[in-house]
């Protein structure tokens, strides 16, 4: 039964890690600035958990192996310098293996939601609702008009509440269900939510942040690619949950510019 | 043999009351910390003014605590009175909950209930929260009344343990009444 | 010195309302079985529609006809299974099974008291847990349905009540009393632990000399006192929210179906804080047990003692102890201030430390071994493997920057479901297996019990690995289904999966035929059938009312010693006056 169970557990653990090394799954290839530190720390915890996954797993299996020799007459043993060496492993070398993460990791981290936007940064806003995600430019006067709850009414696509009719700031910004922006160039979002929470996630841009209903929170980053990617929420909003997305679309200035122009013509 | 250990160890109504301490020490630093995020988080807190006679409810619970400890001397050293101060601590603990409602009842002739606004929704749920342990606490002094009046040895272990306990209520009472003064 | 009741009489004071521990922990086994059964079931319909989202359940639709209509499970039906299947696991079956069911049953009779401390409590812990799985359980048959926000509830989704669509009405508010009343039978518990061991050790019996299960119980209880004392104000407040017209988590200016919702001022992170201050020390509650069963269980299979016993406990103290400082790993990407991301990856990461020793010395002790591979020693083994995976899973969402990828998606549900639902469980496994016996005074059928092993070790494997690959192709969790263009391709892995845990619930019919079976025809127990030290081997299977037919034991030795030349054998039990062999 042991020889049994220690050649389950090998076997387990070598198909897992081939198949976490061939990159079957895999993260879609990145199209940010900051991704490429997060793609790093990935590979490099992916590569200790590895090495520390196999060498516990083998272990065990080695040791239960052994451990159903049922010759008569055999004698236990105790683990050579007992508990200390053991200890002090797990002591030194996880020790280490967290203050390097925890030090590169930081600055990737920090990179990501402590550094301030580029002062240039094309600002949209953005707004989760049950289910979906809506984008406003400020429009041709860089500025973004006040936001009225009590205005909201999707039926005639006055999604963010906005109030034209008073507030001129509000008449030329354009909202869109796609978040399209030119490739890069700095972009700062703000995000706020209509009602519950929810979450911005696009894999491909290695970014994710929650909106929190009451809060604005500032999120920035540069795409590198163009491309149409899917924007995904992931905090549970309501039954709609599964099917709250929308794309980001990434252009070339040129293409951006022609975009922009006929947006705001039609808003 | 289980007397002999009870001698030496601690009682385990004591540990008991020492650990339902802790416990009720950390749902009203839960509720501390949700109020101190609450008030800091949004524009809408505007200050209570707390019922005069809250300060009246806090004399008789600190009288009530002296009832007690004077009921434990008497106990411990098998002096006369004992029963008779401990129904005082009782008469005092129902008098002071019989003020806590008077004193909701103040706040709701003034036009503020719980859902008035975040101050007094957290006055009532920490008045309430500590009314409902003190009651527990009613509940713990009346069986150990009725356990000094059956008994020919007092229940010395048990009566210490509701001691500390109906003395905690007492301070968490007194931490009470300094965060909604200065806080709420 | 607890309230000493004789041997009660009459069916409902010795079965029903009974105070004798031996009983409730059965009771709370009881429940817990119930709980497993009913979120398993639950499971196989989320798992069903995840592989084959346009497929009827047959006979689903005569159940649920509003969550399923003709069999076919709606979005918000799905959602509620899932809030549904969290919620009665990670309460009723992980919190309940290792701790109040093995520890009630066990832990007085390893310190060598006749009793819990406060057996009146005791009753009243376990009914008003039972009071607690009911009224959860109500909430499949209210109007509206059960909640659909997830075990975890986060506010505004939970707060404001029927506005925010299907099960978020009565359901919801059921839901936030359930957790309440359950905080409060679990706070009643862990008076009754502490007070057991820290007051009722018998003569002989230090601190030292406790079995390793025991410290884990105990500390597993402290706590518990802690962070179930966070979570019930946190419920109240909720409820208040929901039915009291009171803002505590829900801010102004909130539009749900086209209603401005008439609150103010609330915070939905202050629900996050309060909810994970306790939700993280609570996936401790569900593992220390285990942690302390497989060191109970691993000596007495490979003959051989703990290695580092002293170091084992200092684990469970340290983690008990980290375990309040690393909530906000839950929140990384909530909108809290981000320089607290790093703060709180600190912690995280440091706690894998006393993780890594315990599994190390688990491993160290198998070193030399010589082994009797009886099924709770392969659950045990289980265990380890299954820890080992699901702990280094855990490497890569402690890392806030790594997290900002694998947040929300499959991964973080692969991981979870290593720890808690195949490690924890597998901890259950290993004590159902070890201490049956003890309990029923029977033996349980081995060959069974490999069978359930070996099935259920491959097709956990099966079921959960996948979904760390799910996860790292971003694949979003919580989706009742994957329409459109959106991780499409990964419906083949989905299947898979959805198979491998049909499977695996199959084999779990073996456990339950075993227990069954066992209960009324198993071969009768004798006192210590597994050659183990601890003091529940020193009477009778099962023990007698007051645990030690009168004469309470004195204890000589600690639980560790095995491998060595005792009068019966190759150990020496604590109650042995023999004396220790020279070193």
């Amino acid at each position: 039964m042991g020889k049994v169970f220690a050649v389950i557990v090998v076997a387990i653990a070598a198909v897992s890690t081939t198949i976490f090394a061939l990159h079957l799954w895999w993260p879609p290839p990145d199209i940010s600035v900051h991704g490429a530190g997060i793609d790093h720390e990935l590979g490099q915890t992916m590569i200790a958990t590895g090495v520390l996954f196999v060498a516990a797993q083998v272990a065990l299996a080695l040791f239960v192996w052994q451990g159903s020799d049922a010759r008569e007459g055999r004698t236990v043993k105790r683990f050579p310098g007992g508990a200390t060496p053991l200890v002090a492993f797990a002591v030194v070398l996880v020790g280490i293996e967290i203050l390097a993460l925890t030090f590169v990791g930081s600055k990737v981290w920090a990179n990501i939601y402590i550094a301030p936007p580029d002062s240039g940064a094309l600002h949209i806003d953005v707004q989760a609702e049950q289910f979906a995600f809506y984008f406003r430019h400020p429009g041709a006067d860089a500025r973004f008009g006040g936001l009225h709850p009590d205005l909201i009414d999707d039926g005639s696509g006055n999604f963010f509440g906005l109030d034209p009719a008073n507030d001129t700031t509000a008449r030329d910004d354009i909202v869109s269900s796609s978040l399209v922006i030119p490739v890069n160039r700095p972009i700062l979002l703000t995000l706020h939510a209509k009602d519950v929470g929810h979450s911005f996630y696009v894999p491909d841009l290695r970014l994710q942040q929650d909106f929190v209903p009451g809060l604005v929170i500032p999120l920035h980053f540069t795409a590198t690619r163009t491309g149409k990617y899917e924007i995904v929420c992931t905090q549970l909003c309501g039954l709609g949950h599964h099917t709250m997305r929308a794309f980001l679309e990434v252009m070339t200035p040129d293409q951006y510019d022609q975009w922009l122009k006929t947006q705001a013509a039609q808003q | 043999m289980p007397s002999e250990r009870a001698r030496t160890s601690p009682v385990p109504a004591q540990t008991g009351v020492v650990a339902g301490i802790a416990a009720i020490t950390m749902t009203f630093a839960a509720f501390t910390s949700a109020m101190v995020m609450r008030k800091g988080g949004a524009s809408d807190w505007a200050p209570l003014h707390l019922p005069p006679l809250l300060f009246a409810n806090t004399a008789v619970l600190v009288a009530s605590s002296g009832a007690l400890e004077v009921a434990r001397r008497r106990l411990r050293r098998d002096a006369p009175g004992g029963s008779m101060w401990l129904s005082a601590t009782l008469v005092l603990g129902v008098l002071f909950i019989a003020g806590q409602l008077a004193a909701w009842r103040d706040l709701a002739a003034q036009g503020v209930f719980l859902a008035t606004g975040p101050s007094s929704a957290f006055f009532y749920v920490l008045t309430a929260t500590h009314a409902a342990h003190v009651l527990g606490g009613l509940a713990a002094l009346a069986y150990l009344r009725y356990r000094v009046r059956r008994a020919t040895i007092a229940p010395l272990g048990t009566l210490g343990a509701v001691a500390t306990y109906w003395h905690f209520m007492d301070g968490l009472w007194l931490y009470l009444l300094v965060i909604l003064t200065v806080f709420v | 010195m607890p309230d000493t009741h004789g041997a009660p009489q009459g069916f409902l004071r010795q079965y029903v309302f009974s105070l004798d521990h031996k009983v409730i922990g059965k009771q709370y086994l009881g429940l817990a079985l119930v709980a497993v059964c009913t979120g398993m079931v639950l499971s196989w319909l989320m798992r069903w529609h995840l592989g084959w989202p346009s497929a009827a359940v047959p006979g689903l639709g005569a159940v649920s006809p509003t969550g399923a209509p003709s069999g076919m499970i709606t979005p918000e039906y799905y959602l509620s299974l899932m809030t549904m299947h969290g919620t009665i696991m990670v309460f009723f079956v992980l919190t309940t099974a290792p701790f109040a069911g093995f520890g009630n049953f066990l832990l007085p009779i390893h310190v060598g008291a006749e009793d819990m401390a406060f057996p009146r409590f005791n009753m009243m812990s376990f009914w008003v847990t039972f009071l607690a799985f009911a009224v959860l359980v109500s909430a499949f048959f209210v109007h509206d349905g059960p909640p659909i926000s997830g075990w975890t509830a986060y506010a505004p989704l939970s707060a404001v009540g029927k506005d925010a669509g299907p099960g978020q009405g009565m359901g919801q508010t059921l839901w936030a009393v359930s957790i309440g009343l359950f905080c409060v039978g679990q706070l009643l518990g862990a008076l009754n632990f502490i007070a057991t061991t820290l007051d009722l050790r018998t003569k002989g019996m230090s601190l030292a000399r406790l079995p390793y299960a025991t410290w884990a119980w105990f500390i597993t209880s402290v706590i518990g006192l802690i962070a179930f004392s966070v979570l019930l104000p946190a419920c109240i407040l909720l409820i208040l929210d929901r039915v009291a017209g009171t803002s505590f988590f829900v801010p102004a200016g909130l539009v749900i179906s086209d209603r401005l919702q008439p609150h103010a001022g609330g915070s939905p992170l202050l629900w996050q804080h309060l909810f994970w201050f306790f939700g993280h020390p609570e996936v401790y509650i569900a593992i220390l047990p285990g942690f302390g069963i497989v060191s109970h269980i691993l000596p007495a299979v490979a003959r051989k003692p703990l290695l580092g016993p002293k170091v084992f406990i200092a684990c469970l103290v340290t983690i008990g102890f980290l375990s309040y400082t690393v909530w906000g790993h839950h929140m990384f990407l909530s909108g809290m201030n981000p320089f607290s991301a790093t703060l709180f990856s600190v912690p995280t990461l440091i706690i894998t430390i006393p993780a890594t020793v315990a599994t190390l010395l688990w491993i160290g002790t198998l070193y030399g071994s010589k082994l009797r591979f009886n099924t709770a020693a392969l659950f045990c083994l289980g265990f380890i493997s299954v820890f080992v995976s699901g702990g280094l899973s855990g490497f890569f969402l402690a890392q806030p920057s790594v997290d900002v990828y694998l947040h929300g998606t499959y991964f973080v549900v692969g991981h979870f479901h290593f720890v808690m639902g195949v490690a924890a469980m597998f901890g259950i496994f290993a004590a159902t297996y070890f201490w049956f016996p003890k309990m029923f005074g029977r033996m349980m059928n081995e060959t069974l019990g490999k069978w359930h092993f070996i099935l259920t070790f491959i097709g956990v494997y099966c079921v959960f690995m996948p979904m760390h690959f799910l996860g790292l192709a971003g694949d979003v969790r919580r989706y009742s289904a994957f329409t459109d263009d959106y991780m499409k391709g990964s419906l083949p892995l989905h299947r898979f999966i959805t198979v491998a845990a049909l499977f695996t619930g199959a084999a779990q019919l073996l456990f339950l035929y075993n227990l069954v079976r066992s209960r009324f025809r198993g071969p009768l127990a004798p006192a210590n059938p597994w050659d183990a030290t601890s003091l529940e081997w020193s009477t009778a299977s099962p023990p007698p009312h007051d645990n030690f037919g009168g004469q309470p034991p004195t204890v000589f030795h600690g639980p560790n010693e095995y491998g060595v030349a005792g009068r019966s054998g190759d150990y020496i039990m604590q109650a042995s006056p023999e004396p220790e062999p020279a070193a």
